[in-house]
């Protein structure tokens, strides 16, 4: 793979996305108002659970929030490049346009997920940041090499792993043609991801370990983040991801035998 | 002697369809068992291609145009059969075939509806790895030719569809493809928009000697633009050779109308026993064989004293038309 070429065209992908969005200037305020107000409703309902708790599941409200900012960057990750490319190639295929892309000197794959950027999803990814380096200060969390590496690792592998079941669903597309409905079901599910595992029942907690690994995406990073986490689990997580990102890729491999295009 | 770069054996290609009776009945039993079916839209068909031709693919809607064309450029695996383009297997869709070839289709679009054409005619040229230098001469030598110099920093939405047609063209030949892949390029546009397309094309085959591969239900493109059409009935060739061949085959005849001085000038004509298409008053029209055209035009002339005359081609729709619904052509 030409990795300068990619650098290239992904350059173009950023500057043509950017100038596509800021020819709706009125569009891009309401999602950063959105964005802005939807933090400050998930710390609330966070609040709200606290209320009578001093903890839940073992965790107290200071240690939630981590995951909370942890979520926040996650979910400004998503609407900056997952849902704007993911979502589209449902459209690709019931309308047949992938067939140009198909037709490209370029890795498809790369070109369907990185296509198009949403900037308004940047502040959710700094306001995430910024209640992260809140939580920090509140936890009195001390900050060295492995503490950066760590946390820096597994907030990697939360991504690979939520980009690979996004993108695992939208492949089925080729099959099925409409899975709206499918990809928003795993984000509802993401929002289970706000709150910490241990406050789930051991049912849950299994299916959410599991079938839809919550678990890998929000809590253990927030494990790291508050050196409670077990070294095993780390290696589980970047583990799980990368057998999902690499699961991922043979699908659509796989499944591009079966594109018949729509119709003229 | 010029060499193939489309050779075809034997493809054929099936597709599992699923049919749905009408009503609520046909709809909840759809729903809960398909019933599916294999349809073999192309069977078993073999041509091959030589270097710079433009050749057309003819056929009704459904014929198999665009799954033969969508085969040929690797966007749908072959069922049964091989293809060769340009020396590869096309549905490998390797880096230096893709760099090779375009697909234009007419219905659908690549460009970025909110931004002007040059922000997509320069991530085309970065993803086929063309310097931004080499991709400035290209757009400026293409935009030329194409008369849309003017129209490339306007956004796609505020362009008119025969702009925005112009424009896809643009980008889909900014690496200089030796291979074009165009399905009904023309739908849509207006007639100059349409001529000034045809004419475009015509001098990039000329210029770069590129073989061109067109399906459109416009017969003007296909009559100016090919002198090879195959044709496509039900997923099987039914002609497959030159253009004009087929149409003296299909047309034996020409029309002439002649406008007689008085109208019982025509009467007499009409009573001449030739085969008479239609008559107004002192105006008639009269089918010839081809080979008979000379010794009538000879007797008419001799015998009457006449005001005008004009020998017509029947309209090439019409001919057209009989291609779509017959299934084999002996030329």
């Amino acid at each position: 793979m030409n990795i300068k070429k990619y650098l290239k065209v992904y350059k173009k992908f950023l500057h043509t996305s950017l100038a596509s969005e800021l020819e709706y200037k009125t569009n891009i305020l309401i999602d950063l108002i959105t964005a802005i107000f939807s933090l400050i409703g998930s710390i609330f309902l966070l609040s709200i659970f606290f209320q009578n708790n001093d903890s839940i599941g073992g965790w107290e409200f200071e240690q939630a929030l981590i995951i909370q900012g942890i979520y926040t960057i996650l979910n400004g990750i998503t609407n900056t490049w997952f849902n704007p490319n993911l979502t589209e190639i449902v459209k690709h295929i019931r309308e047949g346009t992938l067939d140009f892309v198909l037709l490209k000197p370029i890795d498809s794959q790369f070109f369907i997920s990185f296509k198009k950027i949403t900037p308004s999803g940047f502040l959710e990814i700094m306001l995430g940041f910024c209640l992260l380096l809140y939580c920090i200060r509140i936890n009195q969390i001390n900050i060295n090499l492995s503490f950066l590496t760590l946390s820096l690792i597994t907030i990697i592998c939360s991504i690979c792993i939520l980009y690979s079941l996004w993108f695992f669903i939208s492949t089925t597309t080729i099959w099925f043609v409409k899975t709206w409905n499918a990809t928003e079901v795993l984000r509802s599910f993401l929002y289970i991801g706000r709150f910490p595992l241990n406050s789930f029942s051991f049912s849950l907690r299994i299916f959410f370990s599991i079938f839809i690994p919550i678990a890998f995406i929000t809590t253990i990073p927030s494990e790291v983040f508050l050196g409670i986490s077990q070294l095993w689990k780390i290696l589980l997580e970047v583990i799980v991801s990368t057998v999902f990102l690499f699961t991922s890729r043979k699908f659509w491999l796989y499944a591009l035998k079966f594109y018949s295009s729509a119709s003229s | 002697m010029v060499k193939n770069i489309i050779d075809v054996r034997n493809l054929s290609k099936s597709f599992d369809i699923s049919s749905k009776k009408p009503g609520i009945k046909g709809t909840i039993k759809h729903f809960f068992k398909r019933q599916k079916q294999s349809l073999k839209v192309i069977k078993d068909i073999s041509f091959e291609i030589k270097e710079g031709e433009i050749v057309g693919f003819l056929g009704a809607n459904g014929a198999g145009k665009t799954t033969i064309l969508k085969m040929l450029c690797g966007l749908i695996y072959p069922s049964e059969g091989s293809i060769l383009v340009s020396g590869n297997l096309p549905y490998r869709r390797k880096e230096n075939f893709l760099k090779n070839i375009t697909l234009i289709m007419g219905q659908k679009q690549q460009l970025i509806w909110d931004l002007p054409p040059i922000e997509s005619f320069y991530l085309n040229a970065s993803i086929y790895d063309i310097d931004k230098f080499e991709a400035k001469k290209r757009i400026k030598k293409l935009s030329v030719m194409l008369e849309i110099d003017d129209e490339l920093f306007i956004p796609v939405r505020k362009l008119s569809l025969g702009q925005r047609m112009k424009s896809e063209l643009l980008a889909a030949l900014i690496h200089e493809p030796n291979i074009l892949f165009l399905d009904e390029p023309t739908l849509g546009l207006d007639i100059n928009a349409q001529r000034n397309l045809r004419k475009f094309l015509q001098k990039y085959n000329v210029e770069t000697n590129a073989t061109i591969c067109l399906t459109s239900h416009y017969m003007k493109d296909i009559t100016s633009l090919c002198k090879r059409v195959i044709c496509v009935h039900n997923g099987s060739i039914s002609y497959d050779g030159e253009l004009d061949l087929l149409l003296k085959k299909l047309s034996p005849v020409k029309e002439i109308l002649i406008v007689c001085r008085s109208n019982q000038d025509a009467i007499k004509l009409e009573k001449l026993g030739f085969s008479v298409k239609d008559k107004t008053r002192n105006e008639i029209t009269i089918k010839v064989e081809n080979n008979y055209i000379i010794s009538t035009l000879k007797t008419i002339l001799n015998n009457f004293d006449i005001e005008d005359l004009y020998i017509n081609e029947p309209p090439i729709d019409e001919i057209i038309g009989k291609i779509l619904i017959k299934k084999d052509y002996d030329v």
